[in-house]
């Protein structure tokens, strides 16, 4: 992608990072780089079963060993992770930190160990026995709903948490009207973050008896407030410090168990402590993303037109909840009816606890489900009907003058032009060419398949952003940004921002976040909302302090305040460019002797709420070739067009793409959390658990339409989760498309060579 | 993650290596490149008493030649296999095997005798070497001797080597220059350890006929396995593609492969059949390349 | 007759981004706790338990290797280079700035392990093709980027070096 950009200004410029320096040199600062003097360091001893009662525990042998300070079972503490109620009627669980009485899922922590050293508590929580009583597991949730199935949770009287709906327009009738009716199943596969880096903290108790906390953490003041809830803590006295964090992808969002235990301990025994996890234990603690089953209809008429949705979700919720576990199926509702004017929706969920590890947000987060959900069934329509693929989106596609357009689910999209969008993947991806070599491949008995999909993209939201920008004493420019980073930018993308619209360079603004003694209540970094939040609520921050600045450039160039505007590096009076101030003069105006009417100081901040999501969109191309003899997949072409309206940062930008691909080229091809029979997890680690590597990568073309969000300052909508929300359908799209001549009209993902070739060979021998 | 705690002792020599062996028995293990012991340690699926690290006695690296034979030191690691010109042109089917161990950093570490010594079933080595009829030097307190690749891998992670015997050298017999070998691998997309794969030693005749085959498989069992019904499928026949894909045919014959969550069996015994032709077919190819020896 | 084993600690000397470091060591430590802990090289990071991800990545006397998959006490008389170790003063190894460059980086956290496979790699090949640059990073994983930027930076490194004639 060629990127343009405006000759003089920062916003849309591809500017190197800000934050690379430090960390291409090895200077970066992750949790685990946090040493303390004194520091203790904790392991957990965790069920091997995924669910049992815990018979005994018996620790005598851990508390003697060598270098230990403390040990603790669920007999001795009584805390638990606190989940808010998201759906009325939802029933919330126990979310014990360290397990009372039973487990649910493999994983669970049951006893805690501090030791001087790392190793030395792992051996001591190794020495640890415990006798368990195996109960029955249920890990499918489907299953989960059988009569008859196990109980997740036996304290509660089924597997239900909550059930939810959204619907609108008159459903029955447009599916008794209809004269086509596509009905499918579809299943999401479990996925695991991965982030690289694996969840950490360290706690220390301050002299003060307050609690400094560095943790691994995308929101800092929302898992601030749940830890206070959950240790009965004084948030106020708490301080959350999210250093370099080693990407997230949502699963750094919720308070984890693991935490409140480590500040348990730091202000019992008032040492500093330290807990890390390792890869396996992730595995088995993160909240995982996906699971859903969706059973679907989508009612047309004959010429394509879709008048009518019914989906059904099944949502894996795991054993416990999370602060967001809610979260997906609730995104997926919201956008079921993807980019096209289906007027009958009815959407309803039904949430289910299973054995499993929790689920939760994960880059998407709802939003790849529903996308593969419709996508799916639009190809699957266009086939029964006999209408060109393309042909069925664009005759149902909202139209650009129909925005702000509010679909059935009563959910407004602000603006869009899905027509453009697909328009240039096809030129990109020289769709007719493709459509002849496959055709061409097909006469020589060989498997290619094209796929595409259309899909729109909700950004922003989740409550508000932070934001406060303050002018220091000498003129230069400190930005608190409620919206931390994790590996997106912030401190080069807010940074642009900020230099551009107070007309500095660069070097005069620096970002701060991640650290809640520091930063004003904010939310946090996920469902690619910085730039539509954290760059909203900054860009009204700017305009009051310009504003304020104003009154002192006025009073310093004895002007009037309507007369002053900004110049370069500070303001002049409006016709006469002679008559300037800087901003070190106005903030030493700022700070110095009182002048009367204006309140001393100059710094602002915004809690930004637009009360509306940004509605971003794109069209991806897949070309896919099936090795017949092996059933290995290669995804030969793949087209990627976003609509993410201005880009600040368009290097920026095009990582992100770059990066959600990779995770949805995972989630399509090779990633899947797999649970045996039993409940146990069978992909626990990297040698089970397959991510894409450097190689299973395939040349990407990128491709933008920019349609400006208008109900934004500067026009944007979040990105972050593009690759994984369109790719992953194109995908499938394509392989059902290669496997078509076989008769084969569906295949769940993830597409793994022996997977498919199973199904080939199935549909050869009937 | 960490390993339990243990005794160390570097040994300086293969006689000081074998004096610890004998006084600390069962509980000791030896110690080269690690990569193979080390990942097993750190997940505590295995915890030596004692580890004796022979990783730095000298003269048990390196690649030569030994008359009609080739002589591997058994801590030469996976990267000079892969990178020596004389692998290369004269047993290309093993500088393939160990281009696909792990990864750079792997490979440029772990060494074939720990490898070998490890008996994992998803290894590489043990197929390729299976095919080129290895030999393995142990010594111990009592001497030395030559074990037989079909007597050396026992069962899972077992080999013959007794625990006070220290694995020297891997040795194969130089293939003639009318021979060809190969090895295809399905790796498993996460560990990069073998789903299924397949090692070829092909020798022509001066007619272009198959004068000896030797085939193994990996993945399908505790061990590699020699396909010994592909291998008389194509013995004294010409080695036209249909013969050679009749033969692979028969690659997982006899054999019983397990279903896991990545793979059935039936999948795996099919993909012993494609990979053993694949790797026929190009060790068919390698002999026919070079002038047959009349 | 041998030494005895050693349970407690071993006494090793290694030579770590030009500095001589001698230590006694618990021989269960393995090294990248060394380089982390007791000498404050925590730009080496821990991805993994089970040596796929390469996050921690040194050279360890000529050669990328996995600092989680050997035991400090196997490095006794080794020459180590970790990332810390990679720049001259303020002038960035060229595979650092070609990082910067290109957007290589993103959270940051399997970058020094990336810039340590891509040095061993431009070391041994001066003009690595795509494939070759994408196959020498088989044993580094990457969540964020896509390999993208990661794979261009390698390749303007590459040409970055081949005009400076670089070495370490």
């Amino acid at each position: 992608m060629t990127t343009q950009h405006a000759p003089t200004g920062l916003i849309g410029a591809s500017i190197r990072r800000v934050e690379d320096p430090v960390l291409i040199t090895g200077r970066g600062r992750y949790v685990d780089d946090v040493q303390l003097p004194g520091m203790l360091h904790m392991a957990l001893l965790r069920s091997p079963y995924p669910h049992a009662k815990i018979i005994s525990i018996d620790t005598s042998v851990a508390k003697t060993m060598p270098g230990v300070e403390a040990v603790l079972t669920g007999a001795d503490i009584d805390l638990n992770i606190p989940s808010p109620v998201m759906i009325p009627g939802q029933k919330i669980p126990p979310h014990p930190v360290l397990a009372r009485g039973a487990v649910h899922a493999a994983g669970a922590p049951v006893a805690a160990v501090v030791a001087r050293t790392r190793a030395l508590a792992q051996d001591a929580a190794n020495a640890i026995e415990v006798e368990y009583e195996s109960l029955p597991a249920v890990v499918n949730a489907e299953k989960a709903l059988e009569p008859g199935a196990p109980l997740a949770r036996e304290e509660l009287d089924s597997n239900i948490c909550y059930t939810a709906t959204k619907k609108g327009g008159d459903v029955e009738k447009a599916f008794a009207e209809a004269d086509h009716i596509v009905r499918m199943h579809i299943t999401s596969p479990r996925q695991v973050a991965m982030a690289i880096e694996p969840r950490g903290a360290v706690a220390n108790p301050e002299p003060t008896g307050d609690l400094t906390v560095w943790l691994s953490v995308q929101s800092p003041h929302r898992v601030r407030a749940d830890l206070s809830t959950a240790l009965g803590f004084p948030e106020h006295r708490i301080r959350v410090i999210a250093p370099d964090v080693g990407g997230g992808f949502g699963s750094k969002g919720p308070l984890y168990r693991e935490y409140a235990l480590a500040c348990h301990f730091a202000l019992k025994l008032r040492k500093p402590v330290k807990w890390i996890a390792t890869r396996s234990e992730d595995f088995v603690t993160v909240i995982q993303g996906r699971d859903q089953a969706m059973t679907s209809e989508l009612a047309l008429k004959r010429d394509g037109t879709m008048t009518g949705l019914k989906v059904r979700v099944v949502a894996n919720l795991g054993a416990y909840l999370c602060s967001n576990t809610a979260g997906p199926p609730q995104r997926m509702m919201a956008m079921a009816p993807g980019c096209y004017q289906i007027r009958n929706v009815h959407v309803e969920v039904v949430a289910v606890f299973t054995n499993t590890v929790s689920t939760g947000p994960y880059r998407g987060a709802g939003r790849p489900e529903s996308v593969l959900n419709i996508e799916r069934l639009v190809d699957k329509a266009a086939r029964e009907l006999g209408i060109d693929r393309l042909e069925i989106r664009r005759k149902n596609f909202i139209r650009p003058e129909q925005f702000p357009y509010k679909t059935a689910v009563g959910v407004e999209y602000d603006s869009g032009d899905y027509e453009r969008s697909l328009a240039e993947a096809i030129r990109l991806s020289k769709f007719d060419d493709m459509i002849r070599d496959r055709d061409q491949a097909r006469a020589r008995g060989e498997l290619v398949g094209v796929g595409v999909s259309t899909f729109v993209e909700p950004s922003g939201g989740a409550g508000f952003e932070s934001g406060t920008v303050r002018i220091e004493r000498t003129g230069e420019i400190t930005v608190l940004t409620g919206s931390s980073s994790h590996g997106q930018g912030h401190e080069t993308m807010f940074a642009q921002i900020a230099a551009e619209k107070l007309r500095v360079s660069m070097d005069h603004v620096a970002i701060r976040h991640g650290d809640t003694l520091a930063i004003q209540q904010g939310v946090g970094t996920f469902g690619s909302r910085s730039a539509v939040m954290g760059g909203g609520a900054l860009c009204l921050a700017i305009e009051r302090v310009v504003d304020k600045a104003r009154r002192f450039a006025a009073h310093l160039l004895e002007a009037s305040h309507e007369d002053i505007v900004q110049t370069d590096g500070g303001f002049a009076v409006v016709g006469t460019p002679d008559k300037k101030v800087t901003w070190r003069q106005v903030a030493a105006a700022a700070y110095g002797r009182p002048l009367p009417g204006i309140e001393p100081g100059l710094q602002e901040t915004v809690f930004y709420d637009p009360r509306r999501e940004a509605w971003g969109f794109g069209a991806h191309v897949a070309l896919v070739r099936i090795d017949r003899e092996t059933g290995e997949p290669k995804i030969e072409k793949l087209v990627l067009v976003d609509d993410c309206g201005t880009m600040i940062n368009p290097m920026i930008v095009e990582g992100q793409i770059h990066g959600g691909v990779a995770q949805g080229l995972g989630e399509a091809f090779r990633e899947q959390m797999l649970y045996g029979a039993d409940g146990e997890a069978l992909t626990g680690s990297l040698i089970g658990y397959a991510v894409p590597h450097a190689e299973n990568m395939p040349p990407l073309i990128l491709g933008e339409t920019l349609t400006p969000n208008p109900f934004h300052p500067l026009g944007v909508k979040g990105v972050g989760e593009a690759g994984t929300n369109g790719a992953p359908s194109a995908i499938a799209n394509a392989v059902i498309d290669a496997l078509a001549p076989l008769g084969i009209d569906h295949i769940d993902m993830p597409f793994t060579a022996p997977k498919l070739w199973n199904a080939i060979k199935k549909a050869e021998g009937e | 993650m960490f390993p339990a705690s243990f005794g160390y002792q570097a040994a300086r020599s293969v006689e000081e290596a074998l004096e610890l062996l004998t006084k600390y028995g069962e509980d000791a293990k030896l110690l080269a490149g690690g990569h193979s012991l080390i990942p097993a340690m750190k997940l505590r699926l295995a915890s030596p008493r004692y580890l004796i690290d022979i990783g730095r006695v000298p003269g048990l690296s390196g690649i030569r030649i030994d008359g009609d034979t080739l002589a591997i030191g058994a801590l030469t690691v996976h990267a000079d296999i892969v990178h020596s010109d004389l692998v290369r042109e004269r047993v290309p089917g093993l500088s393939d095997a160990a281009g696909v161990i792990g990864d750079v950093q792997v490979r440029n570490r772990g060494t074939i005798g720990g490898s070998v010594a490890h008996a994992d079933p998803a290894a590489d080595f043990p197929v390729i070497l299976t095919a080129l009829a290895a030999s393995f030097v142990a010594v111990s307190p009592s001497g030395r001797r030559t074990i037989s690749v079909d007597d050396f891998f026992v069962d899972f992670y077992t080999t013959a080597l007794a625990p006070n015997e220290v694995l020297t050298e891997i040795r194969l017999p130089l293939p003639p220059s009318s021979a060809g070998t190969a090895y295809h691998k399905m790796a498993h997309p996460a560990s990069g350890y073998v789903v299924v794969s397949a090692g070829a030693l092909l020798n022509r005749d001066s007619s272009g006929r198959c004068a000896s085959a030797r085939i193994a498989i990996g993945g399908l069992g505790s061990g590699p396995l020699r396909a010994k019904a592909a291998e008389a499928a194509l013995q004294g026949k010409s080695l036209a593609a249909e013969i050679i894909a009749a033969a692979a045919a028969k690659a997982g014959d006899g054999a019983n492969a397990d279903d896991d969550f990545y793979a059935s069996a039936e999948y795996k015994l099919h993909m012993a059949t494609v990979l053993a032709r694949r790797a026929m077919e190009q060790a068919n190819q390698r002999a026919s390349k070079k002038p047959a020896l009349s | 007759m041998a030494a005895e084993v050693e349970f407690a600690s071993v006494p090793i000397s290694v030579t770590v981004n030009g500095a001589k470091h001698e230590a006694a060591v618990e021989p269960r430590e393995l090294l990248v706790y060394f380089l982390r802990d007791r000498l404050a090289l925590t730009g080496t990071h821990v991805g993994c338990d089970t040596s796929q991800c390469g996050a921690c990545t040194i050279h360890l006397n000529g050669r990328a290797v996995k600092s989680c998959t050997i035991l400090a006490v196997q490095a006794d008389g080794a020459k180590i280079v970790t990332i810390e170790g990679l720049a001259r003063g303020e002038t960035l190894h060229p595979v650092q700035e070609a990082f910067r460059e290109k957007h290589g980086a993103q959270c940051g956290y399997c970058t020094p392990g990336m810039i340590m496979t891509a040095v061993d790699l431009l070391e041994k090949n001066a003009q690595p093709s795509e494939e070759e640059i994408r196959h020498a990073l088989e044993g580094n994983l990457c969540r964020c980027t896509g390999y993208v930027n990661i794979v261009a930076a390698i390749k303007w490194a590459a040409e970055q070096m081949r005009g400076r004639n670089v070495s370490r």
